[in-house]
């Protein structure tokens, strides 16, 4: 069980509470020790290079993976080594949007979207396809959009669609994996906004990954850096431009030079 | 030294394997038998796999049937015993060549499809999207696989039999002159009830292997395009090998 916070006084159990969590793959420690909390309702950015066990992160909080070491507690339950049904009862807290969207190529988008409505909360197929049309309608998708396939769609409708996905079972807690990742500024910049009004419709729980930091700025209360398997700074995102770390610094500027070293090969 | 240790490394390997193969079998027929039951899926690739496949298996087993005509004739005209042909077609088929060649017809088919529809599921996180939705990919992916590989090919191979004897039949009245009625009653009478069973106990055995080794390694497939083409071929080799030993087990326990 993670230790409570404190918050003005009174304890609140936090959404989601990281605790020296650990991850290696063979030789190669991904995660070397991770603590985090997140508040009910906050909206946490994780930043970091492309390897930096941003990914393993998110997949060790869905059980997608275990941690070798350390506990992970969804609403004050650790979770770390849950199986079957009590994982799937807190999976139905959850909703997820990948980066490549993950969209389900056999089924039309609307099924994708009802997906956790049909398959997760037995709702009828009727009333689940009425409310995946108004989930497309929030992310700006018509009705004519759900009965195509997601091969039929370009990258950020898909992305749209994966979102729409994401909150359509009106999830507790949503995580949103390099959300901007492959798309052009503008639809980034609508995605971004669609991300923040869901959420903050919703009052979800938001944790994200990702490496764009007009994305970072815009949906984050607090962005948390991800270095060599710790997070090195967790702050306030209006205190990021001041961190006074190095490592920060030199991530959301994107300079070559710095104490972080890219590996790079001479072929 | 490096002998010894490349032989322990490859034991490791294959124990490891075995052991992950055997976990996931279990895991999958665990949940073959708990509810609940994606029938709509079941149902499809029931369709999937019994009714498209039996084109390219009624093609082989018609062709099996007339070859198997031809060749007895041609052997057996040597010592008169031209009589036993419709015998020897109709054990053949329903015993060996009906359940392993439908076998091997349907693990290049359904087999492949299989790994790489689930490795391509698992390179592009949609496996892990199912998690993610509260749904077991072993439920919702293998186990329909699983029921529906095991139930169809007996179906399959029933079939297989019939259109194999058939074939047999047209080779041996319209090109070798038998009279039709002597060959369907040279047909039944020699064959025996266990004769049929043993071959869609086989064809069971069979359908649960393909969609076995289907699943498995599309399931753990990794690393892109490449991977998902690697899973799709081991599935094929894997289920057709297993399909060749399985066959010799089971008629060893049949008919020894």
């Amino acid at each position: 069980m993670s230790e409570p916070l404190e918050l003005n006084g009174a304890m609140e159990v936090p959404k989601i509470a990281l605790r020296g969590v650990k991850k290696a793959f063979g030789p190669k420690v991904v995660l070397d020790g991770v603590d985090l909390d997140v508040k009910r309702g906050e909206s946490v950015v994780i930043i970091g290079g492309s390897g930096t066990g941003k990914s393993v992160l998110l997949k060790s909080i869905l059980g997608i993976l275990q941690p070798d070491s350390g506990t992970i507690s969804i609403d004050g339950e650790d979770t770390t080594h849950i199986g079957g049904r009590d994982r799937e009862r807190v999976m139905r807290k959850f909703g997820m949007l990948f980066q490549g969207a993950a969209l389900f190529d056999s089924l039309p988008v609307w099924e994708n979207v009802a997906f956790g409505l049909i398959q997760g909360q037995g709702v009828g197929r009727r009333e689940a396809r009425e409310r995946a049309i108004a989930t497309l309608a929030a992310v700006g998708l018509g009705p004519d959009v759900a009965e195509l396939s997601p091969a039929e769609l370009s990258g950020g409708m898909q992305k749209r669609v994966g979102l729409a996905r994401a909150v359509c079972t009106n999830p507790e807690i949503i995580f949103f994996d390099e959300p901007t990742t492959g798309l052009d500024p503008i639809m980034a910049d609508v995605i971004n906004d669609l991300i923040v009004k869901c959420v903050k419709n919703l009052g979800a729980t938001a944790l994200s990954i990702t490496h764009d930091m007009a994305s970072a700025r815009k949906i984050a209360d607090r962005i948390a850096m991800l270095y060599k398997g710790k997070l090195i700074w967790v702050g306030p995102v209006s205190e990021i431009d001041n961190s006074g770390n190095p490592y920060v610094d030199q991530f959301i500027h994107g300079r070559a030079e710095g104490p972080i070293q890219m590996q790079i090969k001479a072929f | 030294m490096n002998f010894l240790s490349g032989i322990g490394r490859a034991t490791l390997t294959f124990l490891e394997a075995a052991g992950r193969l055997a976990l996931f079998t279990l895991t999958a027929l665990s949940h073959c038998v708990r509810p609940p039951f994606y029938l709509r899926h079941i149902g499809r690739q029931m369709v999937e796999i019994g009714y498209y496949s039996l084109p390219v298996v009624g093609l082989t087993a018609v062709f099996t049937g007339m070859v198997l005509a031809l060749q007895s004739y041609s052997g057996f005209s040597r010592f008169s015993a031209e009589s036993a042909i419709a015998t020897v077609v109709v054990l053949s088929i329903t015993r060996e060549l009906g359940p392993v060649l439908a076998g091997l017809m349907v693990a290049g088919r359904i087999g492949a499809a299989m790994a790489a529809e689930l490795g391509t599921m698992r390179v592009t996180e949609q496996v892990d999207a199912l998690t993610t939705l509260a749904t077991n990919p072993y439920k919702y992916l293998v186990a329909p696989r699983l029921i529906a590989g095991t139930t169809m090919l007996p179906i399959l191979v029933l079939i297989a039999d019939i259109i194999g004897v058939f074939g047999g039949y047209l080779v041996s009245v319209y090109r070798l002159g038998f009279n039709p009625s002597s060959y369907i009653n040279n047909t039944w009478q020699y064959l025996e009830f266990m004769d049929v069973v043993s071959g869609l106990v086989k064809a069971a055995a069979f359908g649960f292997v393909i969609s076995l080794m289907g699943c498995y390694h599309g399931y753990h497939s990794r690393g892109g395009a490449q991977g998902v083409g690697a899973a799709t071929t081991n599935a094929v080799v894997s289920s057709s090998i297993l399909i060749l030993v399985l066959n010799y087990l089971l008629t060893g326990i049949f008919f020894s």
